[in-house]
């Protein structure tokens, strides 16, 4: 269990890669670029994570000496989902784009065009 | 018992991107990557981060997959 | 390059990739350590400043530089998609999109869920810097609410509810607000996105000072800027008439 979290991290970010270096279509490479990004959301949140404590949420004054899951990372992630989805959105836009102007979106037709 | 919840939810997502990724038909892949959000989301639950998982339900789930869907769909009607 | 080197050289990165990652596993700390340095300083920090969501005041006390960053990278690449995404010269906009009918009970069902989401989504909001949520999780929510219309198969209905020039004044009001909070900082404090504000009482509504301030314009700008990014897609795929 130690770290099999980072271990999963890391298995994202491959497997997304190996969909990207497989992808016959633009949108399908964009959608395992987010698989490759949502490993940084896995491996950020492990970090901060500690055995059997709540989320970093407090009701009153009294429970903030309680110990709670790293916050900092848990807004890093948030940071990062936004911009994933930011990214993919412009991404996806540019494919649309792309389709207009060459008439496909396998990447190695594309190649081929610009040969 | 915890440790039990973050392995299962662990060993779903790896499956899960896996999924994804190696999903050749981008269409079929706005359904896989939508599954794929959801049990991030679940697993952010686990790991104690709610505001995390309400974030990755909202734009994981439902925004990011619509926009591919739409993409796809105006695409394929281009090639057509 | 064709499709087996390129498999072959992903391998070979890969593979050397995983060693070198595995390496740096060997000397991180265990996964669930009680030692986390940072969450000390900042819940500290959040306590100070009487914010019970630790994470919004990361977000938007802490680290409010950085989230400005990222209001910035949203309005971008809201931008950077309508632009993409207007429609060329040779293709026309239809009046009416193709739409099929919708039962009755599936449309009712439609308009409750947005009353539901959109109540949710504003509570989400204005509560972030007390329970789980903010600014940019109740946006999301309430963007993705107004598009329940489409599903109801009411896309004049979303088209009517949805004048798409506010949404892009809105996408800018909240940008601009949260750099606006920020300058009041600077003067009222003496560093930009100050917490300048009384901070009240922690797990009041009123307390956190400028947090729930910043979370309110984050909210208007994602609420803004999501909607205005689906607008785009989905013109695209409803009202550009197909080249035939």
């Amino acid at each position: 269990m130690h770290g099999y979290a980072y271990v999963v991290a890391g298995w994202l970010v491959l497997v997304g890669a190996l969909g990207i270096v497989r992808s016959r279509h633009l949108v399908h490479a964009i959608v395992s670029l987010s698989v490759v990004q949502s490993g940084t959301y896995v491996f950020l949140l492990a970090v901060g994570y500690q055995w059997n404590v709540p989320a970093p949420i407090f009701t009153s004054r009294s429970a903030v000496t309680r110990a709670v899951v790293d916050p900092v990372v848990q807004a890093m992630t948030l940071t990062d989902i936004v911009v994933s989805a930011m990214v993919t959105a412009l991404l996806l836009a540019l494919a649309v784009q792309i389709e207009k102007t060459h008439g496909t979106v396998d990447p190695d037709r594309l190649r081929a065009l610009r040969g | 018992m915890n440790a039990v919840l973050i392995g299962v939810a662990l060993t779903l997502v790896a499956a899960a991107g896996a999924v994804v990724a190696l999903t050749g038909r981008p269409g079929r892949q706005a359904v896989t990557l939508s599954a794929y959000g959801l049990l991030l989301a679940l697993l952010f639950l686990v790991l104690q981060a709610p505001d995390v998982a309400l974030s990755q339900i909202a734009v994981g789930t439902v925004v990011v997959p619509l926009m591919v869907l739409l993409a796809v769909r105006r695409i394929r009607r281009g090639r057509r | 390059m064709t499709r087996t080197v390129r498999l072959v050289v992903f391998g070979l990165g890969g593979a050397a990739l995983a060693v070198l990652f595995a390496l740096a596993l060997l000397r991180m700390p265990p996964f669930g350590t009680a030692d986390h340095p940072y969450r000390d300083l900042a819940v500290a920090a959040a306590a100070a400043h009487q914010t019970g969501n630790a994470v919004s005041s990361v977000n938007f006390d802490v680290r409010g530089l950085d989230t400005l960053g990222e209001e910035i990278i949203l309005l971008g690449s809201v931008v950077g998609a309508a632009t993409l995404l207007r429609p060329a010269r040779d293709e026309s906009e239809r009046r009416e999109p193709r739409g099929g009918r919708v039962l009755d009970s599936t449309a009712l069902l439609c308009w409750v869920l947005l009353a539901v989401t959109t109540l949710i989504g504003i509570d989400v909001v204005v509560h972030g810097h007390l329970t789980p949520g903010g600014g940019f999780q109740g946006g999301v929510v309430l963007a993705t609410g107004l598009h329940l219309l489409y599903l109801a198969g009411s896309y004049p209905a979303l088209r009517r509810l949805r004048p798409l020039s506010w949404y892009q004044w809105g996408e800018g009001v909240g940008a601009a607000g949260f750099a606006a909070i920020g300058v009041a900082g600077t003067v009222a404090g003496g560093a930009y996105l100050a917490n300048v504000l009384p901070l009240g009482t922690l797990g009041h509504i009123a307390s956190a000072g400028t947090v729930p301030l910043l979370s309110l314009a984050v909210g208007v700008a994602v609420t803004c800027g999501t909607v205005v990014l689906l607008a785009q897609f989905l013109t695209q795929e409803l009202r550009i008439t197909r080249r035939e």
